[in-house]
């Protein structure tokens, strides 16, 4: 264990004579290359100090930083940035706001802006519940088709956007309750699985039985007022159409029975407290451009 | 030192009735708490508590019977009586975790591409599970290996037993209590939400507990060293034992409810406390997983590849610059935030002077292979070390290019973060400690070879396919992802929602979660040859001349 400097065989430079647990270390320079980078960071690093906004400093009795010489300053950046978007879409979005939403569709010009923003906030605001296609999914309904439960015109969709769905915070907010049969004692079990068996055949997807038959005869006294003889539905009461084979909660006989026992009275939030009027008007139009509007 | 030597090692003495005593205190304090709390999984850590406290009253008493029973292990080849026990602990603890962290890394990366895997089970959520395979990878796979290597590497290079007797046990075990209560809290929903510092108060507290032993035996053993100068490895891991101590204390700085609830209160707040979290999440890379582990690298290479290191100067140069520098780079993880303007310039500039002092370990790894490239052909071992710092590296050059504003607005919140984050925690930390970790198997368990090069050979191949699929599908999605998020169309509005971007993200999510399976499978193999090597068994066919030894046996390199 000496500790005195040799010289290595293979790369005949010299160690510095320190040994550790027979570890040795050569005396070898720092690489150039090495080095001039090191050095060409710090350069660049204090130019760009100098540039922008880095230190800082103690003046005139309070803290502030240096500024850098051509006074960068990223909110400043953004606001211009946004300033400037806004400003090349103002005179659209005045008119969007200010204008009925019939008017709006007869507008050609106004419509591309519309649908074009309207994409947008759909895939940022609804897409996580009805798909980023609208295709909908269980208990959020498929924008895409021409089966409404609240109204499919334009100005219809319009107030659902506004105020909701069964959004208590919203005073105009669309609402309806559909009694719980089963489990509030209104019908028996054996009444609900004939009004459950009638209903399947108002759209075909069940013969008519002895049972659905007794069922008929409920529906006609508990069902019909809101969802209509036929089961056609009600617009004006948020009363789905159960006579079409499009169905929110699944159509199977499972499904429809928990409907009748138990209720089902799915949210959506109110839009309108949420974004702009522009906005909301821009899904709208979005919303009733997808195929089934009315 | 005297007195230690002089009482048989395990007896128990003065000092040991003393831990005694702190163990008996600490058990008392825990029933307390165990009684007093109205949160179960405080009940549950306190119940922790109080079975790691008895069976360490309990150990050091069978130790002190076992001692007096029992001839003393016979010193080492260089007559030092080298206190290797811990170290065995933690070499394996760091195995056994990291292969736990490897799989609930897989299970993540497959819950992103596939999201029914969480079974809506709470504890299996990616929000619970994320911290728990960071942490588990961290510090439970790295934090058990350095314990390990440091510990090992300074009595080595020091020439000298490590201080202490019972404290590098306490160290060891006490860090595995951290990481029971760190992960079992993740699982349970007990999070101060903070990245890579998400452990609560008391478990805080008990981690600086276990890391001050940590420092003072590892000052204490530098101090009663034999060596006229500390080894440029000991330099690493203190500046990784003493900065992680300063990051650890002020970024947890908390006020608990209560000394019976888990949830405190951070004392910072708002953009502060985010400076602050990302001064730590920073260090917490630069001096756990760069410092610490180049620590490592300055042992275990030149070890294996028995040649000199390649530059003295270069060593002591890039060690205080990188020390220097890497402090200030933290709020490159804060671009375009609140932070404000200037403290984001600095974090970028340093972060780009940052860039040669990190290659400096880089050329110091690699040139000393010069003269030994001939290695890479037959040791499987010494390629993986080098290819560990090519990974460090290719991710030391990587990550002040993305601390570039222009850039890191691209890649800031992708997967490109994520891909460059592993193309350093698999390729340099991941293989770097695999390297040590094969080298001191044997060392340890006095083995004269590993049970199977050839197994190595695998483990390197397959793992190494492993990161080359992940980085590369992380580069490509993340860089999809920044160019998707930022697309606008010609009336100003964005392009996609985000749903439409995350399923983009779908296959590359896939490869990815393959690359990790592959990752695992390695580990798997060197877990099974580690068990057979410490067995004592070797591999049919691959008997061998004698592997370079430990404890001075190696002979003097270079020397004429």
């Amino acid at each position: 264990m000496t500790n005195t400097p040799h010289t290595d065989d293979v790369t005949g430079v010299d160690t510095t004579g320190h040994q550790w647990d027979d570890i040795r270390e050569l005396n070898n320079p720092l690489p150039k290359w090495w080095v001039y980078s090191f050095y060409a960071c710090i350069v660049w690093s204090v130019i760009y100090w100098i540039v922008m906004p880095a230190w800082p400093i103690f003046m005139n009795g309070a803290w502030t930083y240096t500024g850098g010489v051509i006074g960068y300053d990223q909110r400043v950046v953004v606001e211009d940035d946004i300033a400037e978007v806004t400003a090349g879409r103002q005179v659209y979005i005045d008119q969007i706001t200010a204008q009925e939403l019939p008017t709006i569709q007869q507008n050609a010009e106004l419509m591309e802006v519309a649908l074009a923003g309207g994409r947008a906030a759909f895939g940022d605001n609804c897409a996580p519940c009805h798909g980023s296609g609208a295709q909908g999914s269980s208990g959020f309904p498929n924008l895409n088709d021409d089966d409404w439960i609240w109204g499919g015109t334009v100005d219809d969709i319009h107030v659902t956007l506004r105020h909701g769905i069964r959004w208590e915070a919203d005073d105009d907010t669309r609402f309806n309750e559909m009694p719980r049969y089963l489990a509030d004692e209104i019908l028996t079990a054996d009444q609900v699985n004939d009004v459950v068996d009638y209903v399947l055949t108002l759209s075909g997807t069940a013969e008519m039985t002895d049972a659905s038959t007794r069922g008929a005869t409920i529906f006609a006294q508990e069902c019909t007022a809101c969802h209509m003889e036929g089961g056609i539905g009600n617009h004006e009461l948020g009363a789905p159409n159960l006579a079409d084979a499009i169905w929110l909660y699944g159509g199977d006989r499972a499904a429809v029975y928990e409907s009748v026992a138990n209720a089902r009275a799915g949210q959506m939030p109110a839009w309108g407290d949420r974004l702009d009027p522009a906005t909301v008007k821009q899904l709208a139009l979005y919303v009733h451009s997808l195929g089934g509007g009315e | 030192m005297a007195a230690s030597r002089e009482a048989a090692p395990g007896t128990v003495t003065a000092a040991a009735f003393g831990v005694g005593g702190l163990f008996v205190v600490g058990a008392l304090i825990s029933i307390f708490i165990a009684a007093g709390t109205h949160d179960a999984v405080m009940a549950f850590h306190a119940t922790l508590f109080i079975l790691f406290f008895v069976l360490g009253i309990f150990a050091i008493g069978k130790r002190h019977f076992d001692a007096q029973e029992r001839t003393p292990e016979p010193p080492a080849r260089d007559g030092i009586n080298y206190h290797d026990g811990p170290i065995r602990v933690a070499t394996i603890a760091s195995l056994f975790w990291g292969i736990a962290g490897f799989l609930a890394g897989l299970y993540i990366a497959l819950e992103l591409a596939f999201p029914g895997l969480n079974f809506d089970l709470a504890f299996l959520n990616f929000g619970r599970l994320r911290p728990l395979h960071t942490s588990a990878v961290i510090f439970a796979f790295g934090g058990n290996a350095l314990i390990a290597t440091s510990l090992y590497v300074v009595q080595r290079t020091c020439k000298t037993r490590l201080a202490g007797d019972l404290a590098p046990w306490f160290i060891v075990w006490g860090y595995q209590l951290f990481i029971v209560l760190a992960a079992t809290g993740y699982l349970l929903g007990v999070t101060q939400g903070k990245e890579y510092a998400e452990p609560e108060w008391y478990v805080d507290l008990w981690l600086t507990i276990v890391w001050v032993t940590y420092l003072i035996v590892f000052l204490a053993t530098l101090a009663r060293r034999k060596e006229p100068h500390i080894y440029v490895a000991n330099w690493f891991y203190l500046a990784f034992i003493v900065t992680i101590a300063m990051l650890h204390l002020v970024n947890n700085a908390a006020v608990p409810v209560s000394l019976t609830s888990p949830k405190s209160y951070i004392i910072w707040s708002g953009v502060q406390d985010a400076l602050i979290q990302w001064w730590y999440g920073h260090n917490a890379v630069g001096f756990f997983l760069t410092a610490g582990f180049l620590g490592m690298m300055y042992y275990f290479v030149p070890k294996r590849a028995e040649r000199p290191v390649y530059s003295y100067r270069l060593s002591i140069v890039h060690f205080w610059a990188l020390i220097f520098l890497y402090i200030w780079a933290g709020p490159h993880h804060l671009h375009y935030t609140a932070l404000p303007d200037w403290a984001q310039t600095l974090g970028m500039t340093f972060s780009i002077m940052l860039w040669m002092p990190s290659w400096g370990g880089m050329i110091n790894g690699l040139m000393t292979l010069s003269g030994a490239w001939d290695k890479l052909r037959t040791d499987p071992v010494i390629r993986m070390l080098v290819v560990s710092i090519a990974f460090y590296g290719m991710s030391t050059f990587e990550g002040p290019v993305m601390s570039i504003k222009a850039v890191n607005s691209l890649s800031h919140y992708t997967d490109w973060t994520i891909g460059h984050v592993h193309s350093g925690a698999l390729g340099w930390v991941g293989f770097v400690t695999f390297g040590a970790i094969y080298c001191l198997v044997p060392w340890l368990w006095n083995r004269k070879q590993l049970y199977s090069l050839a197994l190595v050979n695998w483990h390197f191949w397959i793992a190494t396919l492993g990161i080359v699929l992940y980085i590369t599908a992380m580069w490509v999605s993340g860089i999809l992802q920044g160019l998707m998020w930022r697309a606008y169309d010609s009336l100003g509005f964005l392009e996609y929602s985000f749903v439409e971007t995350v399923e983009a993200m779908h296959p590359f999510y896939v490869i990815r979660a393959m690359g990790g399976g592959l990752f695992l499978i390695g580990a798997l193999i060197m877990a099974y040859n580690v068990y057979m090597t410490i067995r004592g068994h070797v591999r049919e066919g691959e008997a061998m001349e004698p592997a370079p030894a430990g404890d001075g046996q190696l002979a003097a390199v270079g020397a004429k």
